[in-house]
């Protein structure tokens, strides 16, 4: 696979490995947050970790928008299926996330709701051209890289007069996550969780640019590399950083040239622009409320907004007490600090959203990480 | 956040949509997102739509770096 | 004067007609069904006696017992179909035990208004793989349940077989230091049905790998009496297995990613919806763990039949008390391969 392979090869691999091992001043640790978290995914998924020196140690942020959701809307679209008989259409990710009375979107279809997975936000409008006598609703999340795909599928429904379409939206901002964690106590005040680099999202990007982060290296003097999203990537995006630090400079580095430009896809951020506006303030699993940080359809399109059509009123669900994800999502507390982790709390039966989407901090952990705090055995 | 992937455009049945390929294997998806693609062009698939055109100089460039940053001084 | 000849039945249509609650109930209908479609399509001496069971002699030896039910969507997909696959799932299981498959007997649960056309199909499709693989269908049973209570068609089969003397293979006998070998290239078959899922559709080459490996098995019984362990990666995939005779055996495992023969366009449609080759159904592969002393035989055994053409010995059994399947990367890294958590979903992040 052309573009992909290339950036997956072992033997650049280990020079990089070798280069990073080099650079990195054995007198300082290096703490670097991956802020999305498809490139967790992927640095468990390659064991990038395991080339990496002791002192350079990845941080996992709260970008993964399964785990940012909080159970109040989880809990809209359930009742949407089970009460109001809609076909709801969900990505895969949210299938298993835990919502409230015990239920997720998955123990929702067991009872009865019609509940479907799509690929795309065109495939929900395509079940709405199909079934004209009900209602379909589509459950969008995401961040920038998914916004623009809903605002099309939107325009679609428009441009066709389909009036049983509509979408609950969840969409939120990344620079809002961003600016929430390096403004928490933790980061800014007590540097109780050392924060010295960001490794910015590979697709965020593609669509709003590097200039956006331009602003929190120079607010939060923190070095910010937006990597791309192979293994490679993400290992040249760490020797970026660890120059960067080194050198003392704070500034924005693009290593994804290939995919990324300063000012990202106009036409996407313009039809964005067109089709949403900002909420005034925004519930966050694990953050709170967050000003500014999420999107809701513009006046215009209200006939395709779920909320509007079905009336919805969002209630905030507390999360369960014991669950950590909170501070999990904020970098202030691993995994194996939550002490429900890996018994109460497994993917099978996860408490909090960190465990359900594949990325989440605690599935990646689970899955990959907590056998390395266990000695094995070496594989020769 | 978010899987996106490279893939080849290979034909265009209508100005908005596009067949690409990857590794053999083909999809139709929308091209609502990004102007100017041709056949031939690599464009980041996420979701069934195109949200960039690849740049291949850039990704040779990239490659390059990797290289070089590989070999010590 | 009656045009029409005395004893005139009128035949099923097979062309137009559907499935109704009265070829459930016991009556003419159901008889007819039975004998014109079912028996018809597997047509042995068993089932042209018309009992309810099947009457043999038992063959010396030890003897095993395997069942599997058949519940996949879409019933056709490319490569196969619900026939053809429940001829083979329980072929397969009967085999990894060494043995040697006799009889199947196959329960149909049906919807009611599932197009008899397609039922033949189906039918058809399970006589044709019953033939090929010489182990007949010997009896078997129908019901039909009322519309939106099934999924077209559901299929249960019941295999047995018999085990030669000396031949004793199960899931514990791994030990440190043996053999993990694969037959072939895994994600063929789930990838091939995802291929054609609603909303998931994508355009391939891909077909599934389904097939009866009793064949392959018997060769490599042959070549290799003391084989340790057989499986066939079935839901859940390579990882799944490797997992399971992990935990039966009491051990680990040490596999090399790159060793691991995967369809490049498996590895494409895979990327495309976020999934994990290492968790993909197979329906013609098997896992084998042997003795070291055994790899170079029992691989020349598999390549040399065509079911085991792109066999390749994929990693070491090791003495490890957690039971972890841990995998070397083609990256270079170092991950451990665990059992999967609930179905793989295609995702977006």
């Amino acid at each position: 696979m052309k573009y992909i392979d290339e950036f997956r090869d072992g033997e650049v691999a280990r020079g990089l490995a070798a280069a990073i091992a080099r650079e990195a001043d054995p007198a300082r640790t290096y703490n670097l947050m991956e802020f999305c978290g498809g490139h967790t995914h992927a640095i468990s998924r390659y064991g990038v970790a395991d080339l990496l020196p002791a002192n350079v140690r990845m941080i996992h942020g709260p970008g993964c928008p399964v785990c940012v959701l909080p159970i109040g809307r989880i809990d809209l679209g359930i009742r949407l299926a089970l009460e109001r008989r809609v076909i709801l259409c969900t990505y895969g990710d949210c299938l298993r996330v835990p919502a409230s009375d015990g239920l997720s979107m998955l123990k929702a279809k067991a009872r009865g709701a019609d509940i479907r997975i799509v690929y795309s936000a065109a495939d929900a409008v395509k079940l709405a051209r199909e079934h004209p006598d009900r209602e379909v609703v589509f459950f969008a999340i995401g961040f920038e890289t998914t916004t623009p795909p809903t605002a099309v599928a939107i325009r679609t429904a428009q441009r066709e007069g389909l009036a049983n379409f509509s979408v609950l939206v969840n969409h939120v901002l990344t620079p809002s996550a961003i600016t929430n964690i390096l403004e928490s106590p933790e980061v800014r005040h007590l540097g109780t969780v050392p924060l010295d680099g960001f490794i910015g999202p590979a697709h965020v990007s593609t669509v709003i640019g590097s200039r956006p982060y331009e602003f929190f290296a120079e607010e939060y003097r923190k070095p910010v590399v937006i990597a791309g999203f192979e293994p490679l990537d993400v290992m040249q995006a760490i020797l970026m950083l660890v120059r960067q630090l080194n050198d003392g400079r704070a500034e924005v580095e693009n290593e994804f040239t290939r995919a990324v430009t300063r000012d990202g896809n106009a036409k996407a951020q313009q039809l964005v622009a067109d089709t949403f506006e900002l909420r005034r303030s925004f519930e966050w699993r694990g953050l709170g409320e967050v000003p500014y940080s999420a999107l809701r359809l513009r006046d215009a399109f209200r006939a395709w907004d779920a909320e509007a059509k079905f009336d919805l009123h969002y209630t905030s669900v507390p999360d369960n007490k014991a669950c950590e994800c909170g501070a999990i999502l904020r970098g202030v507390k691993h995994p194996r600090d939550c002490k429900i982790f890996g018994t109460v709390c497994t993917p099978e039966n996860p408490v909090g959203s960190c465990m359900v989407s594949s990325e989440g901090a605690c599935a990646a952990h689970y899955t990959y990480g907590r056998f390395r705090e266990i000695p094995v055995r070496s594989a020769a | 956040m978010c899987l996106a992937l490279p893939v080849r455009v290979v034909a265009k049945p209508d100005a908005e949509n596009a067949i690409v390929d990857l590794g053999g294997v083909q999809k139709s998806i929308s091209l609502a997102l990004v102007d100017g693609v041709e056949i031939g062009d690599y464009v980041i698939l996420h979701v069934g739509y195109a949200l960039a055109r690849l740049d291949p100089e850039e990704a040779e460039r990239t490659l390059a770096l990797f290289a070089e940053a590989g070999v010590a001084p | 004067m009656s045009t029409v000849k005395p004893g005139y039945v009128r035949p099923l249509d097979l062309r137009h007609g559907r499935v109704d609650l009265s070829h459930g109930s016991g009556g003419r209908a159901m008889a007819q069904l039975v004998t014109d479609l079912f028996a018809a399509a597997f047509d042995n001496e068993w089932l042209a006696q018309r009992n309810d069971q099947a009457l043999f002699a038992p063959p010396p030896g030890r003897m095993v017992i395997a069942t599997d039910s058949h519940v996949v969507s879409p019933l056709f997909f490319p490569g196969g179909d619900i026939g053809c696959l429940s001829v083979h799932g329980t072929i397969n299981d009967v085999a990894m035990a060494g043995a040697r498959p006799l009889h199947l007997a196959a329960g149909f649960i049906l919807e009611e208004g599932f197009p008899l056309a397609d039922l033949k199909r189906v039918v058809d499709s399970m006589a044709r793989a019953s033939r090929e693989a010489g182990v007949p269908v010997v009896t078997g049973d129908t019901k039909v349940v009322e519309q939106g209570k099934g999924d077209g068609v559901f299929i249960t089969t019941t295999g047995i077989g018999v085990v030669p003397d000396g031949i004793h293979i199960s899931g514990d006998r791994a030990r440190p230091g043996d053999r993990i070998l694969l037959s072939g290239t895994i994600g063929d078959h789930g990838m091939a049905v995802m291929s054609k899922r609603e909303s998931l559709e994508f355009t391939s080459d891909l077909v599934s790998d389904t097939a009866a490996l009793h064949g392959l098995v018997a060769d490599m019984v042959a070549a290799a009496p003391g084989i340790r362990c057989l499986r066939d990666p079935t839901r859940g995939g390579l990882a799944t297995t490797l997992n399971e005779l992990a935990a039966q055996s009491g051990v680990g495992m040490a596999i090399d990613e790159a060793a691991i023969p995967v369809l490049p366009q498996v590895e494409a449609a895979c990327e495309f919806l976020g999934l994990d080759p290492l968790y993909v159904a197979n329906e013609g592969k098997l896992v084998c763990i042997c003795a070291p002393e055994d790899q170079a035989a029992l691989l020349a055994a598999m390549r040399a039949h065509p079911l085991g053409a792109r066999a390749a010995a994929i990693g070491t059994v090791e003495a490890d008390e957690h039971r972890f399947v841990q995998m070397r990367t083609r990256f270079g890294g170092r991950r451990v391969v665990d059992w999967l958590s609930g179905d793989q979903l295609p995702r977006i992040c």
